[in-house]
């Protein structure tokens, strides 16, 4: 015992002398080229393999820095070509032919050939691919390299899509053995380690083919508290916080020079989706009665403050079919009262809100009762957890209404399927959006989504109550960052550190 | 002697069967699919088919169970369903972390609790042993995360003297900055471990203080101090020692929970982030691991018990 306190004592003097020297130990690094980025998320990938279930954070980490397609998606929406140096398409839009840039190495040193490129678009349509993308790409018919520089793809039917589909494949080497805990891509920088749990860090890559990094390396630093996040961001431990995921710890950025807070556009919807396919909601009338009686602007502003934006359909403004259509079915709870004495129910009706448990889905949940209530619905909020969500409401079907967060761009698509989870089913919009999707160009493809999207908006399929804001907060040392950060993306080769 | 340590191991091993079997029908029974955390809305059902068929979780789940077990005590606990990286090197990767955190919350709150709560004991008439005692209830009602928060805002964010979070990314080679890290988590697993620790010391110190050996030495002409120090913390030792066991386990949760406040990369967050994933080898793993721990403490704890007072030997097995 005697022993065992003196250790002790030893040990709690340890721990006031390292207090006493203490404070230096944040990040650490100069300015200018030689600076590494401290990047503070709370994404931290699950494995490294895009295929493989690697989640939102394996984009973010690795998207556009260690992995390149033959195309890639600007921070602004558009799509660029990258591996791809020329493209041609046969005339009647079924022959892609691309020509890969020359001198492309790889991060293990192999020169990038066509194998490679197809070989990669094969990953995401294997059979146990775990792609978002992996429908997308069944169009494909045959992938075929006449020479080292050359691939040519084959594909089943038009799809005007399929550029902008190729900027998520990521071209990795085709004799790659791990890409779950390692890499081989060509991007402008390399894996340096994966602490998992805890840091993901790389490095500039001196055989980049393109303009080099403007940085010498990024650490990707994950937390799984927002909290302990926001704190580290004060304390200097990163320099920036890829996303804030609430508007509570903005007001210590917001009036301080030290920091830079960027509202940026985002493609996350937070959706009130109807199972369109029971009763109440199979009754258009009923949808948009619902649509009309809730404030969406005055929910947003309760969740979000000045941050935001209301929406009135599920096209973002970075989508190239966006068009304000908030004044469909806007808020006019009187206007909601006559659609639904239309549709028979003078006095109301009550159904069941599946509410996923995290932030911002109960409060928002509320809000709807309340609203809904001055209207004679009543709404029962049923709490569930992520995953009850993924089995119960988007497996199985079985709800009446749930809410959910839809973070993708151009997936306005999904109105199409009557098969998908919300059951929209209009046999023109799925025409239209399958013609969209076989465009000549793509303004007639535009013209088509609009015109569908129009059409999904005034049925009120869903109701879409807002679009999330996207923050970035960063030190005011910190130039060169993207701040839309479209679908999870974080380039961060031209981040300088002054 | 031997006699007991052979039979205190064969409850030790059963024991650690027990709860394997319990650990994995408990998880089973928790509704929710591993697949769900692969996958991405949008998910065909092809790819959910493909996904579970991958997975395993497509034999039945004694077949799974006696897998499991089998592979468990060759020391290989299986792989990620989400990382697919082997579980043992990843529970070991995280045993720098939440170990040093443990034993030194463990070791402070002792050396904090021991001597406060003899003293609340010992002086119980002046006017400082009601207030320790007061005291300590309070940090039994406070939670661990909260006296966490405090501590980060005013050490890291105030005072700016020590990290607010996170762990180096090199770890124990670099030693100053792990050390630095891990000061504000072992302070407040401290803090509220020697809180409830005072309590028993003090519970154990007061049934001592009556006792007729304690009256028998001071009447043989030892000194109060002597009395107490040479008799009487051997014999208030021993219930201490088997609540320390227990508090040693105890401390082992407060540390998981105070891993996410503090950004640590320890078994906490491995066991929070396999949980939410359903990465069933993951939580087995960690709860195997942590479960066979307290149960060698609680072992040994019983073995150090019987050293100090033979007594408890005789009473036992003979």
């Amino acid at each position: 015992m005697k022993r065992l306190l003196m250790a002790a004592a030893a040990f709690g003097l340890a721990g006031v002398l390292a207090a006493c020297g203490g404070g230096d130990s944040g990040s650490a690094s100069g300015g200018g080229a030689s600076a590494t980025i401290q990047v503070g998320s709370v994404y931290e990938p699950q494995n490294l393999d895009n295929t493989a279930g690697g989640g939102q954070g394996v984009t973010e980490a690795l998207n556009g820095n260690v992995y390149e397609g033959l195309f890639k998606l600007t921070d602004t929406g558009t799509v660029e070509p990258l591996l791809a140096q020329e493209q041609k398409v046969s005339d009647d839009g079924l022959t892609y032919t691309f020509t890969l840039r020359p001198g492309v190495k790889f991060h293990s040193g192999k020169a990038l050939t066509s194998a490679d490129v197809k070989a990669s678009i094969e990953r995401v349509t294997a059979e146990n691919s775990k792609s978002a993308r992996k429908s997308n790409l069944e169009v494909v018919q045959t992938i075929t390299t006449p020479d080292a520089s050359t691939v040519v793809v084959k594909l089943k039917q038009r799809s005007i899509s399929f550029v902008y589909n190729l900027s998520y494949v990521w071209v990795v080497n085709a004799e790659a053995k791990d890409l779950t805990t390692t890499e081989d891509g060509t991007g402008p920088y390399r894996l340096g380690e994966w602490k998992r749990g805890s840091t993901l860090s790389l490095t500039k890559f001196d055989g980049y083919w393109g303009t080099a990094a403007k940085n010498a390396g990024v650490v990707f630093h994950y937390y799984s508290d927002a909290t302990a996040l926001n704190n580290a961001l004060l304390t200097n431990a990163v320099d920036v916080v890829t996303s804030e995921q609430s508007p509570d710890a903005l007001a210590q950025f917001d009036n301080n020079s030290a920091y830079k807070v960027n509202n940026g556009k985002s493609t996350t919807k937070l959706l009130l989706a109807f199972n369109d396919k029971v009763a109440p909601f199979n009754k258009v009338e009923v949808r948009q009665a619902v649509s009309s009686a809730i404030d969406d602007k005055k929910l947003l502003t309760s969740i979000w403050g000045d941050y935001g934006t209301p929406i009135g359909s599920m096209v973002p403004p970075s989508d190239p079919w966006y068009e304000d259509l908030t004044s469909v079915n806007a808020y006019d709870p009187a206007i909601a009262k006559q659609k639904l004495a239309a549709a028979g129910l003078p006095n109301g009706f009550t159904f069941t809100l599946d509410t996923p448990n995290y932030d911002p889905h109960p409060t928002a949940a509320t809000f709807i009762k309340s609203e809904l209530a001055k209207v004679g619905i009543t709404v029962n909020i049923n709490t569930i957890t992520a995953d009850e969500w993924y089995t119960k409401v988007y497996q199985k079907r079985d709800f009446q209404a749930t809410m959910q967060e839809h973070v993708n761009d151009r997936d306005v698509v999904w109105y199409g399927d009557p098969g998908f989870y919300w059951g929209y089913s209009n046999p023109q919009v799925t025409a239209e959006i399958n013609q969209a999707e076989q465009a000549k160009t793509t303004d007639e493809q535009t013209a088509l989504l609009k015109k569908a999207n129009r059409t999904i908006a005034e049925e009120a399929a869903s109701d879409w109550l807002y679009l999330y804001p996207q923050i970035v907060v960063a030190s005011s040392k910190l130039s060169g960052y993207p701040v839309n950060g479209l679908n999870a993306q974080f380039f961060a080769y031209d981040i300088v550190k002054n | 002697m031997p006699r007991y340590l052979v039979r205190r191991t064969a409850i030790l091993l059963v024991s650690l069967v027990l709860a394997a079997v319990v650990l994995f029908v408990l998880l089973r029974l928790l509704p929710g699919d591993p697949v769900n955390a692969l996958l991405p809305v949008g998910a065909t059902p092809e790819q959910i088919e493909a996904a579970r068929r991958e997975l395993g979780t497509d034999v039945s789940l004694p077949v799974q169970f006696l897998r499991w077990l089998g592979d468990a005590f060759t020391l290989d606990l299986g792989r990620s369903l989400i990382s697919t990286l082997p579980v043992g090197p990843e529970i070991a990767g995280r045993l720098p972390v939440t170990v040093p955190v443990t034993l030194a919350a463990f070791l402070l709150a002792v050396v904090i609790a021991v001597p406060v709560g003899a003293l609340a004991a010992i002086r119980a008439d002046r006017w400082y042993g009601p207030i320790i005692n007061a005291v300590a209830q309070l940090g039994i009602a406070v939670p661990a995360f909260w006296i966490g928060v405090l501590l980060v805002t005013v050490f890291a964010l105030r005072l700016q003297v020590l990290p607010a979070g996170g762990f180096p990314p090199d770890g124990w080679s670099q030693p100053g900055p792990a050390i630095e890290a891990i000061i504000l988590p072992v302070v407040t697993v401290a803090l509220v471990m020697s809180a409830s620790l005072i309590r028993y010391v003090r519970a154990a110190t007061l049934g001592v203080l009556g006792a007729d050996y304690l009256r028998t030495a001071r009447a043989l002409g030892e000194s109060s101090a002597s009395a107490m120090w040479r008799h009487g913390l051997r014999n208030a030792s021993v219930p201490v020692i088997a609540v320390l066991a227990v508090e040693l386990a105890t401390t082992f949760l407060g540390a998981v929970v105070v891993e996410s406040v503090f950004a640590l990369p320890g078994l906490g967050s491995l066991l929070v982030t396999g949980i939410r994933q359903h990465d069933y080898p993951v939580i087995q793993g960690v709860m195997l691991v942590s479960t066979a721990a307290v149960l060698l403490v609680g072992f040994l704890g019983d073995i150090a018990q019987r050293l100090i007072d033979p007594r408890l030997l005789q009473r036992g097995t003979s």
